[in-house]
């Protein structure tokens, strides 16, 4: 698809000013171009970019990112940072009324998924939070949109208040919460119907609602695939009724979800929650932090790094380094580093994680299996030390042995043996290449770097 | 001023109250794209680099899509060096003229392929939330209308309502729904509805499926499953694919019709929801990445409001100030 991350759009500029000593401011203009395009990619609203991007240049103009000597390192990490803050720090609590029962309002365009958000704050806050809510069908225009809250109701059995569709939903609000003060519910949710935030008639609705029952809390609920219009929507309940925060729903797609941001922006509340799934129990707390990630399209690097540093032993790293410079490596190095690896948790997990994995051929659709690691170490450990030590040794017979004494079939021996080869090539042909360019360091590096 | 002249005629041998509708329902994109037009005109006077920036963020609020932007714009840019245009004001319809051309880019046919006095059968996808079930109510409608003996098919089993929803659609229009329990094989339905529709002698078989997000693999796969099913039934069926697009999802929509696409073939689009302050500028981003036709669009919640996607209708819409400005112009 069209989409690139951060990282591999600013690769082009870097590679044309890696040879010149200094960034210049030029060159920053030039990053920056690619900052906007990778936000506008995302579907961050244009005018939230634009102060955005004035905001970074500022500190890239500065001293921070002139003067360092990794400056597309530097601009991601100024980006990032600066994305994080906008997106604000910590995520929030849902609110709870001084005197029960709290009242919360869900409102949005039609198809955000406001009834399923329904029935999972419902579901949160039971088993988190051990409350009682009280869920009130209060959408009387869209066809068996109260049958779905009552069937939501029914999967969790939990109650939900209906009049049917011939009330209206002032009344029904009314009704409500007069039944929620009854029978001692201390939450009380109501779904509103969808509707276009420029139609007049249906926005005077939820203000009368809103007069009514005093809401603590208005969560607009955001469809996290919206692209500019975010801002609009936003704005107009936002003008409207003064809401308190946001839940982004259908956050499971593969959306880069800008949207995210331009709602913040506009209506400075927090992203309280964040809808990852179908099920009843898919409801998240917001992490902004990995949101300013997937915005940027680089995969929660951070994390990964912060998990290979607090994982990886340096002093083994290092040994390891000089081993596969000189292709000097055995099968007990291997499952030395398979074990680093694994250490850092699920595989899938970490693959995730690496920018622009999701993207690669091949690898998107894999299911990285844990289990095939215990194979490998399985037949690694069936080794004899000599074996471990000089592949070559392995004929037939024992291959036979190792993959009985594994539990594993001599077709995954034999491949295993296999791809070690091809590795030790790989990492002789690497050494080769280094030993001929004679100056530059080896190990590990990022793409952007 | 001729292509807008070609324009006018083309549309002013349909009916009013079409045209209308497309003014009508296209109102609040129109009022702030073309706003916004004027204004750059009026601010920059001189094609410079400035303006094309300007015009370039235009162009992205409407979700047109960065990369058909950035062809976009480099084509203004060719047009206004060889044409010699150095006034903002001159540009302007070399603007609209190039957005249209894009729109129209090919004259395929985006009428619907429905068999003669054979079943047709339409199967309707998407993402959740987008209107799918709404859709299949109102063209329910549109065929009923047109005299058709039309059957819905409750695709949906999944989402708790989704089948009292098309049931309520089912009354309202006048016309049958084929149903099992929630939670069943949605496959099976189809069999069914199929089946059923072969009895009847239905023209039309109307098919919902359950919202689902095109990188969950499983739920495409199912999706396939239930179109092979159809296909077993009747040969050449299902004769249409609509993909239904929300026209407030960003560049999203790109992939929401490439995924859908390579799992259901797609045969169409219906953008709905294009009544709201969305510019449906992906309408263009679509034309010009993906072969996908825009058969149909949602302009409205009545049941009425479910009009034909005609390019020049759409342009005419989005640039009805723009055209009567430039007539006035040529009149003087």
């Amino acid at each position: 698809m069209a989409f690139e991350g951060l990282a591999e759009r600013l690769q082009g500029t870097l590679n044309r000013i890696r040879g010149k000593g200094k960034v210049s401011e030029v060159d920053v203009k030039e990053m920056m171009r690619e900052v906007r395009l990778a936000l506008l990619e995302a579907d961050v609203n244009f005018k939230v970019v634009k102060e955005f991007i004035s905001k970074v240049k500022e500190r890239a103009v500065g001293q921070e990112v002139l003067q360092s000597l990794t400056p597309g390192q530097q601009i991601i990490k100024v980006v990032n940072e600066e994305l994080t803050a906008l997106m604000g720090g910590e995520q929030s609590k849902i609110a709870v009324a001084s005197k029960p029962p709290t009242v919360v309002m869900m409102v949005g365009l039609q198809g955000a998924g406001k009834t399923t958000t329904t029935g999972k704050l419902a579901n949160h806050l039971r088993k988190k939070h051990n409350r009682k809510p009280l869920m009130v069908a209060a959408d009387i225009y869209r066809p068996a949109a109260i049958k779905q809250l009552e069937t939501l109701g029914k999967q969790l059995d939990m109650p939900v208040f209906s009049m049917g569709d011939k009330v209206s939903p002032v009344e029904i609000a009314k009704n409500a919460l007069e039944k929620a003060k009854e029978d001692h519910h201390d939450y009380v949710l109501i779904d509103t119907a969808g509707r276009l935030h420029v139609d007049e008639e249906l926005m005077g609705e939820l203000d009368q609602i809103k007069e009514l029952t005093s809401p603590d809390e208005i969560l607009l609920v955001v469809d996290a695939m919206t692209g500019q219009d975010a801002v609009n929507v936003a704005e107009s309940f936002n003008d409207r009724l003064g809401i308190t925060g946001v839940v982004l729903t259908k956050l499971d797609g593969d959306t880069r979800g800008g949207a995210a941001l331009s709602v913040k922006a506009v209506t400075d509340t927090p992203i309280k929650f964040a809808g990852m799934g179908e099920k009843v129990d898919a409801l998240e707390p917001f992490h902004p932090e990995r949101m300013a990630s997937r915005i940027l399209g680089m995969g929660d690097v951070l994390t990964l790094i912060e998990k290979a540093q607090a994982n990886v032993d340096e002093q083994k790293a290092k040994e390891l380094e000089r081993k596969m410079r000189t292709a000097d490596i055995t099968f007990d190095d291997f499952l030395e580093q398979l074990n680093q690896v694994k250490s850092m948790g699920p595989l899938d997990e970490l693959l995730s994680m690496m920018p622009g994995a999701g993207k690669m051929k091949g690898l998107k659709n894999v299911q990285v299996d844990d289990k095939q690691l215990g194979h490998i170490e399985a037949i690694v450990q069936s080794m004899t030390k000599a074996e471990k030590q000089d592949p070559s040794l392995l004929n037939a017979s024992r291959r036979r042995r190792i993959a009985k004494g594994s539990g594993t079939s001599i077709q995954e021996v034999n491949r295993l043996i296999k791809q070690f080869g091809e590795m030790k090539k790989m990492m002789k042909q690497m050494a080769g290449m280094q030993k001929g360019k004679g100056k530059k360091k080896g190990g590990f590096k990022f793409p952007f770097m | 001023m001729s292509f807008f002249k070609k324009l006018k005629e083309k549309i002013t041998g349909q009916t009013e109250s079409v045209t209308e509708k497309f003014k009508d329902g296209l109102t609040k994109t129109r009022d702030s794209f073309v706003g916004k037009m004027n204004d750059l005109v009026k601010n920059y006077r001189k094609v410079d680099e400035e303006f094309f920036e300007e015009l370039e963020d235009i162009l992205i609020s409407a979700d047109v899509g960065v990369h058909t932007v950035m062809d976009l714009i480099d084509e203004l840019k060719d047009e206004a060096r060889s044409r010699n245009i150095s006034e903002a004001v001159d540009i302007q319809p070399v603007i609209s003229e190039k957005l249209a051309e894009l729109l129209q880019k090919s004259e395929e046919e985006t009428k619907l392929n429905i068999k003669e006095n054979d079943l047709t059968v339409i199967l309707f996808v998407g993402v959740n939330g987008v209107g799918k079930t709404t859709t299949i109510g109102k063209m329910a409608h549109k065929f009923k209308e047109e005299g058709k003996n039309v059957l819905l098919a409750a695709g949906d089993t999944f989402r708790a309502g989704a089948i009292e929803q098309l049931e309520v659609w089912g009354e309202r229009v006048g016309v049958d729904v084929i149903k099992q329990q929630a939670g069943s094989d949605p496959a099976a339905v189809m069999f069914d509805a199929i089946q059923a529709a072969k009895s009847r002698q239905a023209d039309i078989l109307l098919c919902d499926t359950a919202g689902r997000l095109q990188n969950k693999v499983n739920l495409m796969n199912e999706l396939a499953k239930v179109k092979k099913v159809i296909t077993r039934e009747i040969p050449d069926a299902p004769h249409e694919v609509l993909l239904v697009l929300d026209a407030t999802t960003g560049q999203n929509a790109m992939s929401q019709a490439k995924t859908f696409g390579e799992a259901t073939d797609v045969s169409g689009i219906v953008l709905t929801k294009l009544d709201g302050t969305a510019k449906g500028g992906i309408v263009l981003a679509i034309r010009h990445e993906l072969d996908i036709p825009v058969k149909f669009v949602g302009l409205g919640e009545g049941m009425d409001d479910l009009q034909e996607f005609q390019a020049d209708q759409y342009v005419h819409g989005l640039f009805a100030d723009v055209l009567e400005q430039g007539e006035k112009a040529a009149e003087e």
